[in-house]
């Protein structure tokens, strides 16, 4: 059985008929749909046991502690974290992010550096820029290459003593560059930086093990308790919990092969249509299940509106990564994402209707 | 359908794209949402537009507007040109514009006030 064949009909949203065609769901690394195991985790946990966490003496209270207390738990060992006070529940990774941002910009100082890179999302760019306006630091940023990789040779010119964190991507969210993010935390930290990944885009697709990593922030749904003041979000813990306990079971290197062959399908079929231009590295082995592309003569939103008249919904934009849309050139592009849920068939519907994109207009 | 008749047409054979030699009013702007640019050059004679061109890059929704306001605003008082109301444009493109990409088509009515105000384009 195939990952999607097993995984379906856990998505209740996929039933959904879009201008009249089945939905093709390709947006996931923008959001991806939740399966009905973590919706119902959601709803009886407001339904059954809703409470503050950590202060509220009575049953309830206790109970809300313990299922965010275990949710804490079960991530830890989901991202292969050492102790479970490494584990903090945000917002969001933006929110992560900007926490991690405003505390070191506590002890920032005049011509300290901060090291970004070309393809972050403006979440990992904007929180640094900010503080370093403010306390006359400076950011610097690593020039993507080639195919869609980060320059390692800038990046080793770029550390200097001077730099106080280097701010990175795992996954790229256009390209899917998956950057070798354990060898650049050794050299940060060689050079006596600290390190923040932003695992947006590579939490839910690959196996991860933070610990080998060696990173000082791993952030994605998540980031020590002076960090979780009033009441902290206890149902999204608990439905990050059912979702971990969820790729869990399927298995994460089920989760990483599907995808990866989804890309592969994706790439190949896009690639032979004319007037089609793909962006990051071809080879899926080295990328995270996004797939990034123009088509000639077609503004992405243009392409995008076209897509979800035939019901298929793929992301157009700049993916808010301007400095990465500036470097290659270009006002944006589609990009079609994928998940556990996603099949072959879909990726055929969705060359199918790319197809027919440049005559369209 | 986002996508009319005129829409395509407007975007596939514009009919006021281009550049004017020396304009009197030139502005561009750009929507950093999404990245449409628009520039709009005119011809002004006693208060009057004489002839502008569009151009830009931009979605389809974005270039055909801008055509279609040029063609507006031709002959017609400055004051005038600079106050077209959006639904006009609305009514002319004869398509279902979504909340998301109404900028689409008010990019070029904010531009040809820019130019026609005599803003500077922001560097």
């Amino acid at each position: 059985m195939t990952l999607d064949e097993q995984t379906r009909a856990d998505f209740p949203i996929l039933r959904r008929i879009v201008h009249g065609q089945p939905l093709v769901y390709l947006d996931s690394a923008a959001s991806s749909q939740k399966p009905r195991q973590v919706l119902e985790a959601m709803q009886s946990y407001y339904e059954q046991t809703h409470a503050n966490v950590h202060r509220s003496i009575h049953t309830l209270g206790e109970e809300a502690t313990e299922v965010y207390e275990a949710a804490r738990d079960a991530v830890r060992v989901f991202i292969g974290a050492r102790f479970r006070e490494e584990i903090i529940f945000t917002r969001g990774t933006t929110d992560g992010i900007n926490i991690v941002a405003r505390t070191l910009a506590l002890t920032l100082e005049p011509g300290d550096e901060i090291l970004v890179t070309e393809m972050e999302h403006h979440s990992n760019l904007i929180p640094w820029q900010m503080i370093c306006r403010e306390r006359g630091a400076v950011v610097k940023a690593v020039p993507v290459v080639g195919e869609g990789v980060l320059d390692q040779d800038a990046f080793g010119r770029l550390l200097s003593p001077r730099t106080r964190l280097v701010a990175l991507a795992h996954v790229s969210n256009v390209l899917g560059t998956i950057n070798p993010v354990t060898d650049m935390t050794r050299r940060a930290h060689e050079a006596g930086a600290l390190v923040l990944l932003d695992g947006a885009q590579a939490a839910p697709h690959l196996a991860l093990d933070v610990a080998a990593m060696g990173c000082d922030f791993y952030v994605f749904y998540d980031l020590p308790w002076r960090f979780e003041p009033g009441t902290p979000p206890i149902a999204e813990a608990v439905g990050l919990h059912a979702a971990v306990v969820y790729l869990d079971k399927l298995g994460m290197a089920r989760v990483e092969a599907h995808e990866r062959a989804l890309c592969r399908i994706a790439m190949d079929a896009l690639e032979r249509i004319p007037g089609v231009t793909l962006y990051g590295p071809r080879n899926a082995e080295l990328k995270g299940a996004v797939v990034a592309f123009n088509v000639e003569g077609i503004h992405p939103h243009d392409g995008a509106a076209l897509l979800d008249e035939r019901g298929i919904g793929v992301r157009a934009g700049h993916h808010c990564a301007q400095p990465l849309m500036r470097r290659l050139g270009i006002v944006g592009t589609l990009r079609a994402s994928f998940s556990v849920y996603n099949t072959a068939a879909e990726i055929a519907r969705l060359s199918e209707a790319v197809q027919s994109l440049r005559g369209a207009l | 359908m986002v996508y009319s008749d005129v829409i395509r047409q407007r975007f596939r054979s514009p009919r006021y794209q281009g550049s004017l030699p020396a304009p009197d009013a030139a502005f561009e702007d750009v929507n950093p949402l999404c990245g449409d640019r628009i520039r709009i050059e005119c011809r002004i004679a006693d208060g009057r537009l004489m002839d502008a061109r569009h151009r830009g890059d931009s979605c389809a929704i974005c270039a055909a507007s801008a055509d279609l306001l040029v063609e507006l605003v031709l002959g017609k008082a400055v004051e005038e040109a600079a106050s077209v109301p959006v639904s006009t444009l609305l009514e002319r493109l004869e398509a279902d514009i979504r909340p998301t990409r109404m900028k689409c088509v008010t990019l070029p009515i904010s531009v040809l006030q820019g130019a026609l105000e005599g803003r500077e384009v922001a560097r």
